[in-house]
């Protein structure tokens, strides 16, 4: 998908000022921080387990070559493929000689965001492979010709009504007088319309929430079942993961499970959490006779060991967007590309480039709570304070922010001339807010005060109060 | 793509400062594959007697709406099938995993019940399987594929019926992997893996349509567990 990312900013006002959004993103608000503060209440060992995930990722991206090889050398054993590709276009390349030496025509996909990642449906339409999304909300936004706006609910944006529209556009084999009203009918309708897709599929495709080196196996967690359809009705699974799901052990696995569901939802555990590990074994009544993984590079690799490493410890459970206010009132779609949120305004300029994505790192006001819920403890906050400086070193900041800053730097490394200019400003400032005690605007900076005031400084400054102090000898 | 392989090993040892790791240190990883150490495992379960677990397991799987019956021995459940059906307005029809253990129960007191054995096609509503295990801490059932258990049973029906053996509940998922560690004879992994392990939690459902939670997405619409306490 071609990033918009670009154009955060009017992605945002746009965002903003559409109804329709505001109403749905109104309703995912509370909902999934709510029901994630009640699972994690219920779990006294939830701390606990945290700080186990984390070490457990920690350990095994500081051995990731091994863990690979490992992990390889097991899915070979258990009689299943391994594709190592180093970049997006030869992923794509990969999926579609596995789907070409089968003869495929149809290939339906559980939810993965490595195949959003790698654009992978465009690219199976244009070699004439109709690719068919299970999940109901990928299968939504399929409809509709839009990407994710999330990474585990991929429709939060839309209200029903709008997939009413989708639906109705889309199944013209059905009454048109029908209703479709309630959730429930537009769930029964999808079910209805996919099932014969699931039996017909050539190849199934899913993603992986972990892949576990000790056994060659990879897991996949879902609610809805469409995962488990896609995957055990066609002869071929294929399966897309990147480097750093690697997990060493299913005791491993098992402890991060017990983060991902209660981070990610609230749920105590999701439906359905799958392990698979090769193709059908001989006496078998189902199941895939070839299984494939495309094992997928596209900058993981660039982040290891450097100061942005901690995001590979990401297991994607939609947590920090859940809870970030800036997620919250403009949506998935402003941050322009396929990972939203605070995670996204990470991982995205890894993926795309600090210039494209310039400003996700930029949209947040460091509040903490992504942070703070992460079931990683990754440092999001951290990670985007040092894109804002990459981007800084690198010129990519407006020029007037850059000028302003350098000037403010400049002063600031110059104590007797910094004491001096914010004396002076305090008092003015103070002298012509006198009145009112506040501004409604400044110069210099209305983009600041156009949506609040600016208090009027009272009195001294704080370096002038805290000289006085030391003085007075009451430092304390 | 051996050329790719051998390029993103190179890169992740070159971010790494360090070549492949020395033999010793290799052993050393090895050794943490095998010995399957157990990270931190809650309470919540493993601190419970066996009743308590098979309580607890019953109570969290009607948390998500699956339907539990326990019945007093292994020739009461054709019996509790059939109440059961009847309770749903479903036909007496099924059908069931190809296994030995389920073949032994007195079916033939039950003789309108429609039985065929084998995997699940597209016109199947109803599925009747054993499992491996019943994980208390989380109300989860354990289902591994086989030549006797084919995965289909548990998605394509509209209702599944699982039989759970009271010495079946165990704590937690850790006592679920010494299970299939055990199934092989030995720690001679990943031989040991079935194609397909499925961790079921209640029946399908799906909140992707202004997060109200709908049951039967793709897969079971309801998902009814028949306990049988040990005697």
């Amino acid at each position: 998908m071609q990033p918009t990312s670009r154009a955060f900013q009017a992605n945002a006002r746009a965002g903003l000022a559409n109804d329709t959004l505001q109403k749905a993103l109104a309703m995912a608000r509370t909902g999934f921080p709510l029901k994630r503060a009640e699972a994690v209440a219920r779990l006294p060992e939830f701390e606990d387990l945290r700080e186990a995930g984390r070490a457990i990722k920690d350990h095994t991206l500081a051995h990731l070559d091994f863990y690979l090889e490992r992990y390889e050398r097991n899915v070979l054993v258990s009689g299943g493929q391994v594709h190592w590709v180093r970049n997006a276009e030869e992923a794509r390349a990969a999926v579609l000689a596995i789907c070409r030496s089968v003869g495929a025509k149809t290939v339906t996909k559980g939810k993965s965001m490595v195949a959003e990642e790698i654009a992978l449906n465009d690219f199976l339409e244009a070699n004439e492979i109709t690719a068919v999304e299970t999940d109901l909300g990928e299968y939504i936004i399929q409809l509709r010709h839009e990407p994710p706006s999330h990474i585990i609910a991929p429709a939060i944006h839309l209200v029903k009504e709008q997939v009413a529209d989708a639906f109705r556009a889309a199944h013209t084999e059905l009454d048109p007088a029908r209703v479709l009203a309630d959730p429930r009918q537009m769930c029964d309708e999808a079910r209805e319309v996919l099932r014969p897709r699931f039996l017909a599929a050539d190849v199934g495709i899913t993603g992986a929430n972990f892949l576990v080196a000790e056994t060659g196996s990879s897991i996949i967690v879902t609610n809805e079942g469409n995962g488990d359809l896609t995957q055990t009705l066609p002869r071929v699974h294929i399966v897309m993961a990147s480097l750093e799901k690697i997990v060493p052990t299913l005791e491993d696995a098992a402890t991060l499970l017990r983060l991902l569901a209660r981070s990610a939802t609230g749920q105590e555990f999701s439906s359905y959490t799958t392990v698979s590990t090769g193709p059908r074994r001989p006496g078998d009544l189902d199941g895939p006779e070839q299984y494939h993984v495309v094992l997928l590079d596209n900058g993981r690799s660039e982040l290891l060991g450097g100061e942005f490493q901690d995001m590979l410890r990401c297991i994607r459970c939609a947590a920090c967007m859940n809870h970030c206010p800036v997620y919250s009132a403009v949506g998935g779609h402003a941050y322009g590309w396929v990972y939203p949120g605070p995670m996204g305004a990470v991982l995205t300029p890894s993926l795309i480039g600090i210039g494209e994505a310039g400003h996700l790192p930029n949209a947040s006001t460091f509040c903490g709570r992504c942070e703070s819920v992460c079931p990683m403890k990754i440092p999001l906050p951290r990670m985007m304070r040092h894109w804002r400086e990459r981007e800084f070193a690198q010129r990519l900041s407006p020029k007037a922010y850059r000028s302003g800053l350098s000037l403010w730097a400049w002063v600031a490394r110059r104590p007797a001339l910094y004491r001096v200019a914010f004396g002076l400003a305090g008092r003015v400032l103070g002298w012509a807010g006198r009145r009112r005690g506040r501004f409604r605007s400044l110069p210099l900076a209305r983009g600041w005060t156009l949506v609040r005031d600016m208090p009027a400084p009272e009195g001294r400054t704080f370096h002038s109060l805290w000289a006085q102090r030391q003085k007075a000898g009451s430092g304390r | 793509m051996s050329a790719a392989r051998d390029d993103i090993l190179g890169r992740v040892r070159d971010a790494l400062k360090r070549g492949p790791l020395d033999p010793e240190q290799a052993q050393e990883l090895d050794r943490r594959l095998a010995e399957h150490r157990r990270n931190l495992v809650p309470q919540r379960a493993a601190a419970l007697d066996h009743a308590g677990r098979v309580a607890l397991f019953a109570a969290m799987a009607e948390e998500v709406q699956a339907t539990v019956a326990r019945v007093a021995a292994p020739d009461a459940v054709p019996e509790e099938v059939a109440r059961y059906l009847a309770s749903e307005n479903l036909p007496a029809e099924l059908v069931m995993a190809p296994d030995p253990a389920l073949d032994t129960l007195p079916w033939e007191t039950r003789p309108l019940l429609r039985i065929r054995r084998g995997r699940a096609e597209a016109g199947d509503n109803v599925s009747l399987t054993p499992c491996l295990a019943a994980i208390a801490e989380t109300g989860t059932l354990m289902l591994v594929s086989g030549a006797d258990t084919p995965t289909t049973l548990n998605f394509l029906p509209d209702t599944h019926i699982v039989v759970v053996r009271g010495e079946q509940v165990v704590a937690s998922y850790e006592d679920g992997w010494d299970l299939i560690r055990a199934r092989a004879g030995s720690s001679n992994q990943p031989q040991a893996m079935p194609r397909t392990i499925n961790f079921i939690t209640g029946p399908s459902r799906t909140g992707d349509i202004e997060q109200r939670i709908q049951l039967g997405a793709h897969g079971p619409r309801r998902l009814h567990i028949i306990v049988i306490d040990e005697s």
